[in-house]
């Protein structure tokens, strides 16, 4: 794991919170006083469409905001794994939503890691914190930020009024993590 | 024997739609679409399409479509119309394209009695660009450039359109309905009926404007939208028919 | 003070208030929604003056009226909203006026897409508006680079009574990296504005703001005056960085995201022992032809890189004046070319020189 940099791809369809975990990552990577930069890509429809950003975390000032391969690429959806796959550097991480994805193509020479995040996330009781269960398996497979620096940025974002949903997400980023600890040596 | 008892229109083509869910813009296309077929003239009809959710609606009508830059559907129509007066020409529009950057358009077309059918799909905000405040945004609405809610000493009041246009003198049909629940939908396709009719008739601007919901920007459910469509839309928007040239004499 | 994670729109909007805005005037189009909704609240909280107009023509009528009465006024839109500014351009740089136009560039032409471009490069350095004017125009490639511009736009304004134009391409706009919005800017020396109505005078002491002139030779006159001002700016406002230079091979030009890309380019080249530099215009016009002079003997070959079909390609060549090869790289529509291609394109020229 190359600690320099970090190139990270997040792609699934609008509405599944793919803009705030990359947000999310670079928000980290501000507090830790490195170079960040994160961009969105998505079709002008609020809901459905195909959205998708980048997020660069690196220790230099950084270049061109597009890269042709990510270190990372998390997949939310099947048209975004289609997609996406392919765009992994070798030796990268294939992080994806089992949930929606079932046996899909696995690219050769990187590693691909399922997380059924929609159903562990109904578990917790609110579907809607699938993004964060992926983050948090994000996290355990690459340690680029402590779960402290991610929730420190979480309290803030969800900012005024949302409280509420901390303690949600907290558990959704846990159990994300949980998910990669207990199926450790399963991938592939 | 099984028998078709309902059956998707001719004059829309097999596109999936793009809209939210919830969004009444698929009803409002269902209602054309019906109608065009009833009156058979799907195959000599052209539709502007303009800029906002309903920008593809050329992919979705099922006759000829222009796309018109933001706000210029009624010049473009007009420009359709003049130069192919025996097709059926129709604008689909957003109360931000009408009522705003569009309204200099609309009003000529009206004033000079183009006979051109204007269907406006008023859900007061800027649905495609992500919830933007539009004129007929109501008094303490919340929207992205009204954050604390239209003000009148600010913003002043949400604009009346077919109150408006009533008053042209060769505006020839103009009436308001809603679509929040199955009898106002019928309503609703009473009323474009009689607008496409008027233009075959050749007796000059018709125009319907629908009271519509945005779930996603207005922040609620469908259901809860179609409620305050219900209940506060259209307390500010009265329903009903606001012009008629029919029931005057020549 | 520390830097603050921020999206490109709302950076600008928020260094536009630091740099004294006092009126905002615009209307909604992607990809630059987040800085009449930022302003909308901001304003308002502060006193100043915010319209949601009902069009772009609207606005820029209102940045007319505002900048004529003399206060620091704005306008933002993106490139089919920048081409209906263009009639309220030309009377606002015909009067003499300052103001500040936000360009968040998505490709054309036409309704286009909502993906950058860099595809109105000639609407605003040849006019999009008629007659003999010009906008002093930026592009930026990052945000610390933008917010600082926009900070020091409305005094360039103010200080030649001309339009100033900050060109962005959508991505700089929707990108999100840390800022610092407190860097000092260079300030200017500003007189009085003597010459804004604001509605204190009568008799031959008032003020008319007017861009009509029906003598010809008035007229003249007048364009002549503005023609001096455009020469003393291009004297003295060129502005661009030069990388890489040092025994070059081959020198990029290319400005905002592409100028990036082209930098993780140069990286690239240089692990392959080719050595590439770049000429980036921060100015687009005045365009920076004092760089072309300084290009070492070393260099080969020009390559021009745009997100268009070649639009600054001919300012490259009149800048080129004849010395090098000049060859162009574009991706237009909205596609970001990937850093790989223009190493390609770099390739090639070696091929060919």
């Amino acid at each position: 794991m190359n600690m320099n940099s970090q190139k990270v791809t997040i792609a699934g369809f609008g509405g599944q919170g793919v803009m705030m975990i990359g947000q999310m990552l670079a928000y980290a990577a501000t507090e830790e006083n490195m170079h960040t930069l994160w961009f969105p890509s998505y079709g002008p429809e609020t809901r459905g469409g195909t959205a998708n950003c980048s997020v660069t975390i690196s220790k230099k000032e950084i270049n061109s905001p597009v890269f042709a391969k990510a270190d990372t690429v998390i997949a939310l959806n099947l048209p975004s794994y289609m997609k996406f796959a392919p765009k992994v550097q070798q030796g990268g991480i294939l992080l994806y939503n089992e949930s929606l994805i079932t046996n899909p193509i696995q690219p050769e020479g990187i590693r691909v890691i399922g997380v059924p995040i929609n159903d562990i996330a109904i578990k917790l009781g609110n579907p809607k914190v699938a993004n964060m269960v992926i983050m948090g398996a994000y996290l355990e497979l690459t340690h680029l930020f402590s779960e402290e620096a991610i929730v420190k940025v979480l309290k803030k974002l969800l900012g005024k009024g949302k409280e509420h949903l901390i303690d949600i997400n907290i558990e959704a980023i846990k159990a994300g993590r949980e998910h990669i600890l207990k199926t450790r040596g399963q991938s592939c | 024997m099984n028998q078709i008892v309902y059956k998707k229109t001719k004059g829309l083509t097999d596109t999936e739609l793009s809209y939210c869910p919830g969004c009444t813009h698929g009803i409002i296309h269902k209602l054309i679409g019906e109608i065009l077929e009833e009156l058979n003239v799907i195959d000599r009809s052209i539709g502007v399409a303009s800029v906002g959710c309903s920008v593809f609606s050329y992919y979705y009508f099922n006759c000829d479509m222009q796309q018109a830059a933001h706000g210029r559907s009624c010049a473009v129509a007009t420009g359709i119309k003049r130069s192919r007066p025996d097709s059926i020409v129709f604008t689909y529009q957003g109360d931000g394209d009408l009522g705003s950057i569009g309204i200099a358009e609309a009003i000529h077309a009206a004033n000079r009695g183009e006979n051109i059918t204007v269907i406006l799909a008023n859900n007061a905000i800027y649905g495609m660009t992500g919830g933007q405040m539009a004129p007929t945004t109501l008094i303490g609405q919340k929207t992205t450039t009204s954050q604390a809610g239209r003000s009148e000493a600010l913003h002043g009041l949400p604009m009346k359109i077919s109150e408006i246009f009533a008053q042209i003198p060769k505006a020839a049909y103009v009436e308001r309905v809603s679509l929040h629940n199955p009898q106002h939908v019928l309503k609703a396709k009473k009323a474009l009926k009689k607008a496409f009719t008027y233009q075959m008739e050749k007796k000059g601007f018709t125009m319907i404007e629908f009271i519509s919901t945005c779930p996603v920007n207005w922040g609620m459910t469908p259901n809860e939208a179609l409620k305050w469509a219900k209940e506060s839309m259209i307390e500010y928007f009265p329903l009903g028919v606001y012009k008629d040239s029919g029931d005057e004499h020549e | 003070m520390g830097k603050v994670l921020m999206k490109g729109n709302e950076a600008i909007a928020l260094a536009a208030v630091k740099g004294g805005c006092d009126a905002f005037f615009g209307y909604p189009i992607t990809p630059q929604n987040e800085i009449p909704e930022f302003l909308s609240k901001y304003m308002n909280e502060h006193g100043k003056v915010f319209v949601q107009a009902e069009s772009e023509v609207a606005a820029i009528n209102m940045v007319y009226g505002a900048a004529g009465s003399g206060v620091r006024a704005m306008t933002s839109s993106s490139s089919p909203g920048i081409a209906l500014k263009q009639e309220g351009i030309s009377y606002i740089a015909a009067a003499e006026l300052p103001c500040l136009i936000v360009n968040v560039m998505r490709g054309g032409p036409g309704l286009g897409g909502i993906q950058p471009s860099q595809a109105d490069y000639k609407q605003i350095t040849r006019g999009g508006g008629n007659g003999d004017y010009q906008v002093i125009a930026f592009a930026p490639e990052n945000l610390q680079e933008t917010v600082d511009v926009v900070k020091e736009s409305f005094e360039i304004a103010d200080f030649y009574r001309n339009p100033v134009m900050i060109a962005v391409d959508g991505l700089i706009g929707q990108m999100m990296e840390p800022v610092d919005l407190d860097r000092p800017i260079r300030k200017r020396n500003l007189e009085e504005k003597k010459w804004a109505t604001t509605g204190q005078s009568t008799g031959e002491n008032r003020r008319i703001v007017t861009s009509i002139h029906l003598d010809p030779y008035d007229l003249e006159r007048h364009s002549m005056k503005l023609f001096a001002k455009y020469q003393k700016i291009k004297e003295n406002e060129q502005r661009y960085e030069l990388i890489n230079m040092k025994d070059a091979q081959f020198i990029i030009v290319a400005y905002g995201s592409m100028s990036r890309i082209c930098r993780s380019s140069i990286e690239l080249l240089s692990e392959q022992g080719i050595k590439v530099g770049m000429i980036r215009p921060i100015t687009i016009w005045p365009y920076p032809k004092k760089a072309f002079d300084e290009i070492p003997a070393s260099v080969k070959g020009i390559l021009c890189a745009e997100l268009s079909t070649g639009q600054m390609i001919d300012d490259v060549l009149i800048s080129n004046n004849g010395r090098w090869k000049v060859n162009f790289f574009g991706r237009t529509g909205g596609v970001l070319p990937e850093p790989e291609e223009i190493v390609e394109a770099i390739k090639k020229m070696m091929g060919e020189v």
